[in-house]
């Protein structure tokens, strides 16, 4: 094989890598904080996908300037649902959050699904077949895009919790609860304030997914699926480890399918995930805890 | 007092009510099927197909051949079918449950389902049951090569798919004067998939075919991303690329191809895919070009017009294909056996269906009849090519109704 398709892979595997980290990093700042395992994450992501799709087909709204309103539109419905439906599992034991969250999945998909139907739906911007060409280098325009577009998000991110009272304060509630109580924080403010913040991840991944790839309605749980696998090798809770994590899966992708068999690829990722498990459990990046 | 002694008089015990309900229950399940037989009246037939998951958008292209197929079964004299939809999911094990769920609720034939992974499951519960399944589309050979008294195929098997496909190639490539000397084989790798890639080691050299296969490239037919498949096949360099595909992933390989900038002399599919009028609707003009060879329907002959203008009406716009055309075919197999049985028992219909000789039909080849394991072995391929957003014929020659194109227009000069 041609070193120049080793190139054009390793750049596509990133790039996409990138927007899978994005969308990871919404669950890990989820759980970071608020302790609960977002098992509708992926089918949040396909809810701003049609989003996108709609506001595209109906008003030609590129994704990518749709990407801030959209993203706001999902803090939205993330502070809501946190606030109104899930705040009254934060105390009950694991496996109400999980059932809860994984019938808020079910019926998403298949709200998606009576509304939309079964059949895939794209968006073909102007740009859609776009590449560019440098020597041997052909980067798919919407792949480039879209990383970047989570690079930049991500780093707002990242200024966000660094440098912000608000952020300082989510992530006090995140290292010490009771803590965080005692000095007067409203924690559940923060906390819906942060499951809107992890929704508007991944509604801002979703806009840029939907550049990639078509949307189904039971797109979401294959996506839920991955963002637990880079989420679980970048480090549960850590922000950098899910953009890592994103990357890696995503390169890991690209050269499985490149050197083996494309149909091994997921085989490939999941066996990162099982190393990762067995010889670093706390994550790449994550934290080891007592 | 009185309020209790009405209470009394009127008071049903629980057992009592129980019973009634049981008894009703089982006369209401009961009656209909023995009306239907007596009577003569609508076979039950259960559709199933993959109405949701990642194969529906096929799934809901095959249910258009059910929804316009009454009136024209009614205008050839043929009984009235009940039909009750069912959903797959585009998975094995609901198709299993499902075909058992439709038996269990009466169905005394059942159609379907398009995938061979699920049209296997199907057929080995129909077979336990003793209820006929006429499978609409599914090539894998296994699901007739059991021995199967209750299972019946008007669809071609893969092995008869690459001999015809192979021969309608040859055809091609005498009719434009050339013909590629390598191609990559890139196919999914589902029943169907993995059933053409096994058989294509077989059946290609009995063909003396002028190309040899450079690589071959095996995906996930619910792939969300192809870019590294088609850039394996890229670097290969070969003349044309031959494929064995589903709906989502003939689109993701198309724009692949245009992002990568290459456009191989053709694309010969032998699968799905590349004719779907969604594939044709979605990328527009990208979509021109391909050559699919598939089982198709001879559009000269008079039933296929019937259909053809059956679907304008129901739904405008929609080319007439493979999907709604074995999928009609199937019910026209169910009909015109019930109306020959006489009866709804299944061994009467399935023996009705083995004598079946149907010459009025609309696919490809001389017409319906089945070999003892339950397959139509007279029914032909054709070759076909996408142009302007509709599917002509290019071979066989009976049924062709244009020349074809070669090589393929450029990407770029599309976009």
């Amino acid at each position: 094989v041609p070193f120049d398709v080793y190139l054009n892979v390793a750049v596509a595997g990133l790039l996409t890598g990138l927007v899978y980290g994005l969308m990871a990093l919404g669950l890990s700042v989820i759980f970071g904080v608020v302790r609960v395992v977002n098992f509708a994450h992926g089918e949040m992501m396909s809810i701003a996908m049609y989003l996108a799709v709609v506001l595209f087909s109906g008003f030609h709204l590129d994704p990518l300037i749709m990407l801030v309103p959209i993203a706001a539109v999902m803090f939205v419905f993330g502070y809501a649902l946190q606030a109104g439906l899930i705040n009254p599992f934060i105390t009950r034991p694991e496996h109400s959050q999980f059932l809860l969250l994984v019938a808020l999945a079910i019926i998403i998909v298949n709200v998606l699904l009576i509304i939309f139907g079964p059949d895939a739906r794209t968006v073909q911007t102007s740009y859609a077949y776009d590449s560019f060409q440098l020597g041997h280098l052909i980067v798919d325009a919407s792949k480039l895009y879209a990383g970047a577009a989570a690079i930049l998000f991500a780093g707002l991110l990242f200024v966000f919790f660094r440098y912000t009272l608000v952020g300082k304060s989510v992530r006090a509630c995140a290292d010490n609860y009771t803590g965080a109580l005692v000095v007067g924080l409203n924690v559940n403010r923060l906390y819906a304030l942060t499951f809107g913040i992890g929704a508007a991840c991944v509604g801002a991944a979703g806009v840029m997914m939907t550049l990639i790839v078509d949307v189904t309605p039971i797109i979401g749980p294959t996506y839920t699926l991955l963002a637990f696998v880079i989420v679980i090798t970048g480090g549960l809770g850590s922000m950098l480890g899910a953009l890592v994590g994103g990357v890696l899966i995503g390169l890991t992708e690209a050269f499985a399918g490149l050197l083996f068999t494309p149909s091994a690829k997921s085989m490939f990722a999941f066996g990162i995930l099982v190393l990762v498990l067995l010889f670093r459990p706390q994550g790449i990046l994550g934290r080891r805890t007592a | 007092m009185t309020r209790k002694s009405r209470s009394n008089s009127a008071r049903i015990s629980r057992r009592a009510f129980s019973a009634g309900i049981g008894a009703a229950g089982l006369a209401a399940g009961i009656a209909p099927f023995n009306i239907a037989r007596a009577q003569g009246g609508p076979l039950k037939v259960g559709v199933l197909l993959p109405r949701s998951g990642f194969e529906a958008g096929i799934g809901q292209d095959c249910q258009r051949g059910v929804d316009i197929a009454a009136p024209i079964l009614k205008s050839l004299g043929l009984p009235e079918l009940a039909i009750v939809n069912g959903d797959t999911e585009s998975s094995v094990e609901t198709a299993r449950s499902r075909a058992a769920q439709m038996i269990s609720d009466s169905a005394q034939l059942l159609i379907g389902a398009f995938d061979s992974g699920q049209t296997t499951a199907i057929a080995q519960v129909a077979e336990q049951n003793g209820i006929p399944l006429v499978i609409n589309i599914a090539a894998a050979p296994e699901i007739t090569d059991q021995g199967y008294k209750f299972v019946f195929r008007n669809f071609p098997t893969a092995k008869m798919i690459l001999g015809d496909a192979f021969e309608n190639q040859k055809q091609v490539f005498n009719l434009v004067g050339t013909a590629p000397k390598t191609v990559v084989f890139m196919h999914v790798n589902d029943t169907f998939g993995t059933a053409m890639s096994k058989g294509i080691n077989f059946v290609m050299p009995k063909f003396n075919m002028p190309y040899t296969i450079a690589d071959e490239i095996a995906y996930d037919p619910a792939a969300r991303d192809l870019s590294v498949e088609v850039a394996k096949a890229k670097a290969s360099n070969p003349d044309a690329l031959l494929l064995v595909s589903r709906l989502n992933d003939a689109m993701l390989i198309t724009r692949e191809l245009v992002k990568q900038r290459w456009t191989p002399q053709a694309i010969l599919s032998m699968g799905p895919g590349w004719y779907e009028d969604q594939y044709l609707k979605t990328l527009g003009k990208l979509s021109d070009g391909p050559l699919s060879f598939v089982p198709w329907y001879d559009p000269n002959k008079p039933l296929s017009k019937k259909l053809e203008a059956a679907l304008a009406v129901a739904y405008p716009g929609i080319n007439l294909n493979t999907n709604h055309v074995f999928t009609f075919e199937a019910l026209l197999v169910a009909a015109d056996a019930y109306k020959r049985a006489g009866s709804a028992d299944p061994k009467a219909l399935a023996d009705a269906i083995r004598a079946t000789n149907i010459t009025d039909n609309v696919s490809i080849g001389p017409g319906i009849q089945f070999d003892a394991t339950g397959q139509n072995t007279k029914v032909k391929d054709g070759a076909v090519q996408n142009r302007d957003g509709k599917v002509v014929v290019i071979s066989p020659p009976s049924a062709a109704n244009a020349k074809p194109e070669w090589p393929l227009t450029s990407y770029q000069s599309r976009t």
